[in-house]
């Protein structure tokens, strides 16, 4: 320690070393790492860890009638799909699926596009939201049958009924949250009505209204399930619900079981692959979203 | 220009006075201020926290109307905000994440119809390139770093040529280093264009770089101290430590408290 304290200790100058001389600055990751960084490799893995145990324990159990193993589920959805039964079982029910679906958006965005540009409009949406969204859609199908009849129409009017809600209510509090910046600098552009909540808000609240979309997918398939368990979505042509029904009645479990394993499988590749690929090409690439 | 119209007040501030409302009650933010801005200034409105400056700007931007008085711009009321004042705010987040740093700067271009197509696509480039960013045009701004944003968004407000620039403090959530560059950007991208200019702050310092004419508001709510006149790039040290003690003097003679302001 010298006794001048700060005076007397030296300047240091010092040249960095260049990135060239120095050891291992940079080094690629070993293939176990790089296959482990694969989203889809670990789902995968996950996913054929949960066949195991279920065929594992259905094996274990040996009641065909209570719990068919992986392996005869597997089989019974083959043979469903090369006799084409399936598939067109599945097909019926997508084809209303979408329609209630595509309505049900349409609805919802009406309704929060008038929630956004008026304050009357927010109470009603608030309202509406509040009444509707708690009350299950598949109560709403004795009334529907009524309205409707027996066939495409009811099963539609409880989808949107389904998916309006989650949707509008998820867009909403979506446009809520575009932050006071964001918004001023829209209007700074002298954006206003319609052509602000496309450029601005709708952006700007993609996160939220993807989330909503979800949502309303997972609810719309629900309905659509439980409604068809109910009947068939027209005389005897049934889609995924009624092929469960029907099969249930027979006793022929492992095409229950292949039915529900379809709605699955739908399920999963909507998820990971449409949704998916929407995220990587929005919110992700801009930013909004881990 | 002629010399009338040069020395013609070019945004007119006249008595205004201007509240807002929070849940529990209603705020004075300034009350009765006057000043004029000339064609081709950088007019600095300086003051502490909660003097108002924040609200005026937006008041100007026409965000907000005064509840007393008018502003007039070219001798037009301002009514609503739009195209023809942009302003560039303090947040980083005024940029659109899900457009990039080209498409940032050509959409107000696009969306007030002042350009279309490639004349937009050009003129963006051009002020992207002045504010040393060509490497990023293609870069979604989640990509950069706060210094860059705030010059894409000084970028954007630029291309647009506005009648005039509102700065709310934009370089207020900058490290100091980044700070000093940037005011030494914006004077060097000022030159070429002669733009008329407000920029608001609450450091001294800022505000004798940035400036040429200084209006200081005193606090709760905003009143006019003084308007005096800056000094240029070349003035020495002394007359800007002269100055800032001035206005020191005036902004804190009521009171023993300088802390709040740096």
């Amino acid at each position: 320690m010298s006794p001048d304290g700060l005076a007397a200790r030296p300047e240091v100058v010092r040249e960095p070393v260049a990135a060239g001389a120095l050891g291992v600055a940079e080094a690629p990751l070993s293939a176990w790492e790089r296959t482990t960084n694969i989203g889809a490799v670990r789902k995968v893995a996950l996913l054929v860890m949960l066949a195991l145990i279920w065929e594992g324990y259905a094996r274990w159990l040996n009641n065909p009638l209570l719990v068919p193993t992986f392996s005869a589920t597997v089989e019974a959805f083959f043979h469903g799909i090369r006799s084409g039964e399936l598939v067109g079982k599945a097909l019926t029910s997508l084809r209303v699926l979408l329609i209630g679906y595509a309505l049900g958006i349409v609805c919802a965005t009406a309704l929060t596009v008038v929630a956004i540009l008026s304050r009357t409009g927010t109470d009603l949406l608030e309202l509406l939201t509040s009444m509707f969204n708690p009350l299950p859609a598949i109560a709403l199908l004795p009334l529907a049958l009524i309205w409707f009849g027996l066939g495409y129409g009811s099963i539609v009017f409880v989808i949107i009924h389904s998916v309006l809600w989650a949707v509008a209510l998820n867009t909403h509090s979506g446009f809520r949250s575009v932050s006071p910046t964001l918004r001023m600098v829209g209007r700074n552009y002298g954006l206003s009505g319609l052509r602000y909540v496309a450029a601005i808000l709708i952006p700007a609240a993609f996160p939220s209204i993807l989330t909503g979309l979800k949502i309303g997918w997972a609810f719309a398939w629900r309905t659509l399930i439980a409604a068809e368990l109910v009947f068939g979505v027209s005389s005897g042509a049934g889609g995924l619900g009624w092929y469960i029904y029907e099969n249930k009645n027979q006793l022929d479990i492992p095409n229950v079981f292949a039915g529900l394993f379809t709605v699955i499988v739908i399920g999963l590749i909507v998820e990971n692959a449409i949704f998916r690929w929407i995220e990587t090409r929005t919110v992700r690439k801009w930013g909004m979203q881990a | 220009m002629t010399g009338d119209a040069a020395t013609a007040p070019f945004l007119d501030v006249r008595g205004v006075t201007l509240q807002y409302k929070t849940p529990a009650r209603l705020v004075t933010a300034t009350y009765r201020v006057d000043f004029d801005v000339r064609a081709g200034e950088r007019f600095v409105v300086l003051g502490p926290s909660g003097c108002g400056k924040s609200t005026l700007l937006k008041a100007i931007g026409g965000y907000l109307a005064p509840v007393e008085g008018e502003i007039r711009l070219k001798g037009q009321r301002i009514g609503k905000p739009g195209p023809d004042r942009m302003m560039v705010f303090q947040e980083f987040d005024q940029l659109l994440p899900w457009r990039t740093v080209l498409e940032n700067v050509t959409f107000p271009l696009l969306a007030s119809g002042r350009l279309a197509g490639p004349a937009a696509d050009a003129r963006a480039r051009e002020y992207i390139c002045k504010v040393h960013l060509d490497e990023f045009a293609d870069s979604y701004p989640h990509m950069l770093s706060g210094g860059m944003k705030q010059r894409v968004a000084i970028a954007r407000a630029m291309a647009m040529e506005p009648d005039i620039l509102l700065m709310d403090e934009p370089f207020a959530a900058l490290d100091a280093l980044t700070r000093r560059r940037m005011q030494d950007e914006l004077l060097a991208l000022w030159e070429g264009t002669n733009l008329t200019m407000v920029f608001v702050t609450h450091s001294i310092a800022e505000a004798i770089r940035i400036g040429t004419r200084i209006l200081l508001l005193t606090p709760h709510p905003g009143q006019v101290r003084a308007e005096l006149n800056s000094l240029d790039g070349a003035a020495d040290a002394h007359a800007v430590a002269a100055l800032e003690g001035r206005i020191h003097a005036m902004l804190f003679s009521d009171r023993a408290d300088a802390s709040a302001l740096t």
